[in-house]
């Protein structure tokens, strides 16, 4: 992180008239500013209602035997220890989930690391029409999924226009409603459509390499495609372990997609997703103590893949 | 650098631009057409250019009011958003006072919980807890402050002369007067970028309000056309290019604002933003 609080200087205050030793402890208690705490307080509120205390209460929930009730009702939630937890873990449904985002993964991840590379080392030397390209690759991340999946069922169905254009080579069962191809349709669906913001992610790191490594390189002799291996990519590293993170957590909240795409994670569960089975399960069959167990476990899960992610990509 | 650009560079990208606008032409085109292309010779179509597919999903969903609906939930976060984002940005980067560290912390914290894990608990508070399902109020609440726009607001205050508060306080500005009169005219472009940041969140959500709106009528665009997809749109005459006239009125707010303000919108607004 760019900016850590750092404390403030304290400048030795001039012992003059009007109680400065009382001033001078106010200061160290309150700040040189307290108005600062009033300014800041409706976003200190806000954190606290909408994100610490919802955690706390997800582990609450977690650990309890809990069920809707009508507001206002006082009923008896047991806490269960592990139990919710052990009814996910051993819930075939769930297991599926987590495969398919496996293999949501392994296919985005990838693909969006290289894509995304490539195409912001094209754009970055003094090319003409840069702002244009810039925003034809961006408008997609801006767009709607919910629109954007409406054209996407419509180009990928099976008399889609994907689909003549393919012609022979078209797949039967066609893409969305074939178990083998739903996941990875997803996948390129998910990686087109935030490729874009990628791209200004490694755009701004590309920026950043001084451009006499890459002269240096070209003077010893180092061609093109050496230059990336040796010169971008190192170059770029610490965008990587962003890209990298940021992909794997898009990917395991992946909920629109599979809901409107694949018709709730179909066929026949080959495209069911993790928060789309919190869904169902906390909110559909009114289970909301499975579903935060499974909330924890997913972030569990992702939070072990970033620090993965970001061990192998940092400088050895 | 050699003076002549590679044409690999121009081809990849060309080959790309295809790739990214062509799912776009599709859309517009299509919305306006009688029969949406379906084959490759269609795709440049002369004929049966139509607005019946406006009025098609019009007449399902109420275009107009879920657009306002839209509004509505984005207007509120935005005013929230630069209301209490410029005051919080302005306090954590020109003033010093208690709870300035925790509220670094809970930045960072808010930066790293995943949504999976509020999902749940976000639903039980708002809909039981504060009966605030179906209502704007409880859209609004879980978006209200973009701490991303605050990070941005507190960079941009960062970055201006300290010479220029110290004067104002040493004429006997107020805090809040120098935020006003200030530190806001001399940061106009941190407020285009925070707007067009904040803008495309709620505009674009959907599993939030999906998640508490039941009542049709106060649900966002976003909302009322997953459910023309997934529901209604087997029952329509002529499916396609609804949803496409659909997709194109949720889209173009969105692309429009962002094409005019393009330029205020660059990479390393971007890659500050999410570095914090």
């Amino acid at each position: 992180m760019a900016d850590v609080a750092t404390p403030p200087a304290r400048t030795p205050s001039g012992s003059r008239a009007g109680g400065p030793d009382l001033r001078r402890r106010l200061r160290v208690l309150l700040g040189r500013h307290p108005i600062g705490t009033i300014f800041a307080l409706p976003y200190m509120v806000f954190v606290a209602l909408i994100f610490a205390y919802p955690l706390v209460f997800a582990c609450y929930i977690a650990f309890h035997d809990y069920f809707f009730t009508a507001p206002g009702v006082e009923v008896e939630r047991p806490f269960v220890g592990l139990a919710n937890f052990i009814d996910v873990l051993t819930d075939p449904q769930v297991l599926e989930s987590f495969r398919n985002t496996a293999v949501f993964l392994v296919i985005n991840v990838p693909l969006t690391a290289v894509a995304a590379l490539v195409l912001a080392s094209a754009l970055n030397a003094g090319i003409r029409w840069a702002a244009a390209f810039r925003v034809a690759f961006y408008v997609p991340y801006l767009t709607a999924s919910v629109s954007l999946v409406g054209v996407w069922m419509l180009l990928f169905s099976s008399g889609g226009l994907v689909n003549s254009v393919l012609g022979p080579l078209a797949p039967d069962p066609s893409w969305l409603v074939n178990s083998a191809l739903a996941m990875p349709s997803i996948a390129l669906y998910v990686t087109w459509k935030q490729l874009g913001f990628y791209i200004l992610l490694y755009l701004a790191a590309l920026q950043n390499i001084p451009s006499e490594l890459h002269e240096s390189a070209a003077t010893d002799g180092a061609s093109a495609l050496q230059r990336f291996r040796h010169v971008t990519i190192p170059g770029v590293r610490n965008a990587t372990t962003l890209v990298l993170i940021l992909a794997i957590i898009t990917g395991a909240n992946l909920f629109t997609e599979p809901y409107l795409l694949t018709n709730g994670g179909g066929p026949d569960g080959a495209s069911l997703t993790p928060v789309l089975l919190i869904y169902q399960k906390g909110i559909q069959q009114q289970n909301p103590d499975t579903a935060a167990a499974m909330g924890m476990i997913l972030v569990i899960i992702v939070g072990l893949l970033s620090l993965t992610a970001n061990r192998l990509t940092r400088e050895k | 650098m050699t003076r002549t650009t590679a044409w690999w560079r121009y081809a990849i990208l060309a080959a790309a631009a295809l790739v990214f606008a062509f799912p776009f032409y599709f859309m517009v085109v299509g919305a306006f057409q009688q029969n949406p292309t379906n084959t490759p010779d269609e795709m440049f179509p002369r004929e049966g250019w139509t607005l019946g597919n406006f009025t098609a999903i019009d007449s399902r969903i109420d275009l107009l009011g879920s657009l306002t609906n839209s509004l509505i939930f984005t207007a509120g976060v935005l005013l929230g958003t630069v209301t209490f984002g410029l005051l919080a940005g302005y306090a954590l980067a020109r003033l010093d006072f208690r709870g300035k560290s925790a509220t670094w912390v809970l930045m960072m914290l808010v930066q790293m919980v995943p949504f999976q894990l509020l999902m749940i608990p976000l639903y039980v508070q708002i809909t039981r807890s504060y009966g605030l399902g179906d209502t704007y109020l409880g859209m609004i609440l879980p978006f209200l402050i973009n701490t991303t726009a605050v990070f941005i607001f507190t960079q941009f205050f960062k970055a201006l002369p300290k010479e220029i508060f110290e004067a104002a306080r040493i004429d006997g500005a107020s805090e809040l007067r120098i935020l006003r009169s200030v530190a806001v005219p001399m940061v106009r472009p941190a407020l285009v970028t925070v707007v067009l940041v904040t803008f495309i969140g709620p505009w674009n959500e959907f599993l939030w309000p999906f998640l508490i709106t039941k009542d049709t009528s106060l649900q966002p665009l976003a909302v009322s056309l997953a459910n023309y997809i997934s529901n209604v749109a087997q029952s329509t005459a002529n499916p396609n290019g609804a949803i496409l006239a659909g997709a194109t009125a949720l889209a173009f707010p969105v692309v429009i604002l962002f094409l005019l303000f393009q330029r205020y919108f660059t990479a390393s607004d971007i890659g500050a933003a999410v570095k914090g």
